[in-house]
């Protein structure tokens, strides 16, 4: 799917937790996220530091979308 | 370690006043079972149905598939660390009721559970339609979550079958079948010139209707670990899973695994099979990539010349999968791997989500997406109106006439990634 | 009586050798060369009624007037099946065959069938594009392409069930086909084992795909004054799932509009999707679609605006080229409605 976007010509970040499957499908910009049923959250966590870490992830994403990249690049947590 | 299997062959189950097994027919008391699986204080009510070869029987949804076994000889019971204590299993005498099953079927858990017809097209992509089975419907009481929900069925099936096994414990068996496999170092002396061969058994542990258990812990808890093959024939490695029931192993499979079988046919002739490595495919990235580094560590650590890895389960596994088998050539250890595939209903899409060069001997169990037809039958065992919302079926699977059209996924074993069936594609 | 039209090349309808592969096609009643063999196959189930016989300089130099022409006189016969070759390893001819093989199927919508040997250069052209018979590598070969050409043939024109590629003898065309092996799965792996340790030849049953890239977009200049969607294969939909998204195999995607939603809650969205366990996507389904993050930051002007709709299928089991398809399909919406980027998130 991402593919498909990126071809209708708008820059796309993937965010998902299989990184390896995101690389072999053809993903440019990839953002790394938490686990498969829950990428953007942490159940474990209370309510406001699960927004914290699902903010931090959305902020990265939207850095990668700000960022130049010439192939597949994997944007991990600085 | 050595384990002997005695195969008592059911030709019939029936129902009657008392419980036991006779001149291979199984006769099931009702009522006394019933009030066993009652004792679950989640479970509301229990209904039981038998369902035979060739009959117009169609079960739905279903969510595991369990073969009868008891412990003759030897330290533990059937089902370790879940019914049994965790005394270690696979050595001793087992007795097998060959030919039979227990099928669990009920209010559907989530949309997750698979299909089983004992007659017509459907009949010929799940082994379960050769089987004398015992069909338990069981409904939770009312407001149960999910996972307790899934827990009182999987308990459930255990318990009828670890009762109908109970009824062959002093029965001669019809024929029996001994398995052994020696320490690492014997069997280097026994087998000097035949090439040492692991089976490495993914695990689907992903949650709710994904999980299996081992000696009963959950499998997403363990990183990958050595286990003698025949611990796997007296029950130590459960099922949890029927999701896209097409690939998952029920706990049938996991008892009657055909890679084990298949390696020791050849045991001592054309290879020297050494053991097996059972690993996870859990949802967190480091989870993968650990329990994929652990496997192939083991193999090179057993000093093995090759590797069979299965598969459970499509999607995400698709990567432990290439992982597993990336890992293990890269340690100079050859390997074969069994998957399915996901080509889409006209099978012109790709089949697995991920791919690496070193994967050059592929098994296949055949195209889950492929559509077929399935006529209406005389008796529908469970809930039909599930069909539209399970996995593999869509809006419109369930037609006026009682006839189903639905992808194979739905279809419980159908593309079984142990190969336990002969269907392929190419 | 099933009709059949055959293509040859003047080699086999012994015109001549490469001194004569400059004559342009033409047209002879009945069966020539091979066609014979073809119509002992055939018994008299069909019958071979024209073989056009053509140059294989002639259609290589000229390929779109001799497509033309050979098709006009296939069209003037109207047959009910159309046989090309076999070509062997003749690369010009393999070439032709596969050329007008596929020409007669596309454009005539006749069945059609060719062989060839698998290095022919003609095969990885035309192999997906037309039924083709792997053949073996010369003339020496024709008794054996026959007997995989002319059944495959005759069931392609009675219009059955064609069967895998393994059965059937085709080269494998990109269609993944079911069928029942003589062996189990575990039988076959423990055989492809014992060859792959003995460095024996042995035949995968899946040959690994090779997948293609997309060049990466400009980034987004000022993600402040960007107007961003949301794209989610984790199955996010409204609660009662309105569009009935199957929750494996999906064949649609659901469009829905979140304008004036700030969060989404138990009450409101779930996910549909059937491949991970969906606990923690229900309880609070911005683990998946971080709407909440994204308002925040509009309010905060971090970015420009969320687009108001977003887009969500399940990419449980669901055909690469059906999700290639819905994705297509939304880039094209999003990019006309000026959307700068997109966050997509899988499960």
């Amino acid at each position: 799917m991402v593919k498909e976007i990126e071809r209708a010509g708008i820059p796309v970040v993937h965010m998902c937790t299989v990184v390896p499957i995101s690389l072999t499908v053809g993903a440019n910009r990839i953002v790394p996220t938490i686990a498969i049923p829950h990428p953007l959250g942490n159940p474990a966590l209370t309510h406001e530091e699960e927004k914290t870490l699902r903010r931090g992830l959305v902020e990265r994403a939207l850095k990668a979308l700000e960022t130049e990249v010439t192939g597949q690049t994997v944007f991990e947590e600085k | 370690m050595k384990l002997e299997l005695g195969y008592i062959y059911i030709k019939d189950i029936q129902f009657g006043e008392t419980s036991k097994v006779e001149n291979g027919i199984i006769y099931v008391n009702k009522d006394e079972l019933k009030s066993i699986i009652l004792e679950d204080q989640n479970l509301k009510s229990v209904e039981f149905d038998l369902a035979k070869p060739g009959e117009s029987v169609r079960i739905t949804p279903v969510k595991d598939v369990i073969e009868p076994r008891v412990k003759v000889e030897g330290p533990g019971g059937i089902f370790p660390g879940m019914l049994s204590k965790v005394e270690t299993v696979g050595s001793g005498k087992t007795n097998v009721l060959k030919g039979a099953a227990v099928v669990t079927t009920g209010k559907i858990v989530g949309f997750q559970e698979g299909i089983i017809d004992m007659t017509g097209p459907g009949a010929e992509y799940t082994p379960f339609s050769k089987l004398n089975n015992l069909v338990m419907i069981c409904e939770p009481i009312d407001g149960l979550k999910q996972p307790e929900h899934e827990k009182a069925l999987r308990f459930a099936g255990y318990k009828a079958a670890a009762y109908l096994g109970e009824l062959a414990k002093n029965i001669t068996p019809d024929e029996t079948e001994t398995f052994e496999t020696l320490s690492v170092t014997e069997g280097m002396k026994a087998y000097p010139e035949l090439p040492r061969v692991a089976y490495v058994l993914m695990l689907q542990t992903q949650g709710l209707l994904h999980d299996t258990y081992v000696y009963g812990v959950d499998a997403k808890r363990i990183i990958s670990t050595l286990i003698y093959p025949t611990e796997i024939m007296d029950g130590a490695i459960v099922s949890g899973n029927c999701v896209s029931a097409c690939d998952k192993n029920t706990t049938y499979h996991h008892l009657n695994n055909p890679v084990i079988h298949d390696l020791f046919e050849q045991h001592g002739k054309t290879l020297n099979f050494v053991g097996v490595i059972i690993t996870n495919e859990n949802v967190y990235l480091a989870d993968k990539e650990r329990s994929s580094n652990w496997s192939s560590k083991l193999a090179e650590f057993l000093g093995v010349d090759g590797v069979i890895i299965s598969q459970e389960g499509f999607g995400n596994p698709d990567t432990d999968l290439i992982m597993n088998c990336k890992k293990i050539e890269a340690k100079g250890i050859k390997t074969v791997i069994i998957t399915d595939e996901y080509a889409g209903r006209d099978g012109s899409s790709q089949s697995l989500a991920d791919a690496d060069v070193s994967a050059n001997a592929v098994v296949t169990g055949g195209n889950a997406n492929e559509v077929i037809n399935l006529p209406k039958l005389d008796k529908v065992i469970g809930h039909i109106n599930y069909v539209d919302i399970i996995a593999g079926g869509f809006d419109g699977s369930l037609h006026e006439d009682g006839s189903i059209t639905v992808e194979l996924q739905v279809i419980t074993g159908a593309t079984n990634e142990m190969g336990f069936n002969k269907l392929s594609a190419r | 009586m099933i009709k059949v039209v055959q293509y040859i090349n003047q080699f086999f309808a012994n015109v001549g050798g490469e001194e004569m592969a400059h004559i342009p096609a033409e047209i002879r009643e009945g069966h020539v060369g091979p066609g014979l063999a073809f119509q002992q196959a055939f018994k008299d189930e069909a019958e071979i009624v024209a073989t056009i016989v053509c140059g294989d300089s002639y259609f290589n130099e000229n390929l779109d007037k001799a497509k033309a022409e050979v098709l006009a006189m296939v069209k003037q016969y109207n047959p009910d099946l159309f046989i090309a070759g076999p070509a062997f390893n003749a690369g010009r001819y393999g070439v032709a065959c596969g050329t007008i093989a596929a020409a007669v199927k596309e454009e005539l919508g006749i069945p059609s069938i060719t062989g060839m040997y698998k290095e022919n250069p003609g095969a990885d052209m035309f192999k997906n594009k037309v039924y083709m018979v792997s053949t073996k590598n010369s003339a020496a070969g024709m008794r054996d392409a026959v007997k995989k050409m002319a059944p495959l043939a005759l069931k392609l024109a009675k219009g059955e069930k064609i069967g895998s590629s393994a059965e059937e003898g085709y080269m494998p065309n990109g269609i993944r086909v079911n069928f029942f092996e003589k062996e189990r799965g575990s039988k076959r792996a423990v055989g492809m084992l014992l060859k792959k340790l003995a460095g024996k030849e042995f035949e995968t049953e899946f040959p690994m795909p090779d997948f293609d890239r997309v060049d990466p977009n400009p980034a987004v200049k000022d993600i402040t004054k960007a107007k961003i969607a949301l794209v989610t294969s984790g199955g996010i939909v409204p609660k009662g799932n309105p569009d009935h998204i199957e929750s494996s195999s999906a064949s649609k995607y659901g469009e829905y509009d979140i304008e004036g939603v700030m969060d989404l809650t138990e009450e409101t969205f779930e996910t549909a999707h059937g491949g991970y366990d969906p606990i923690y996507a229900n309880a609070d389904s911005d683990r998946v679609l971080p709407v909440d993050i994204l308002r925040d930051l509009e309010k905060e002007g971090k970015i420009g605006s969320l687009y108001r709709y977003y887009y969500s299928t399940v990419g449980n089991g669901t055909a690469v080229k059906s999700a290639k398809a819905f994705a297509a399909e939304i880039g094209k919406k999003l990019k006309a409605d000026g959307v700068d980027a997109v966050i997509l998130t899988s499960t």
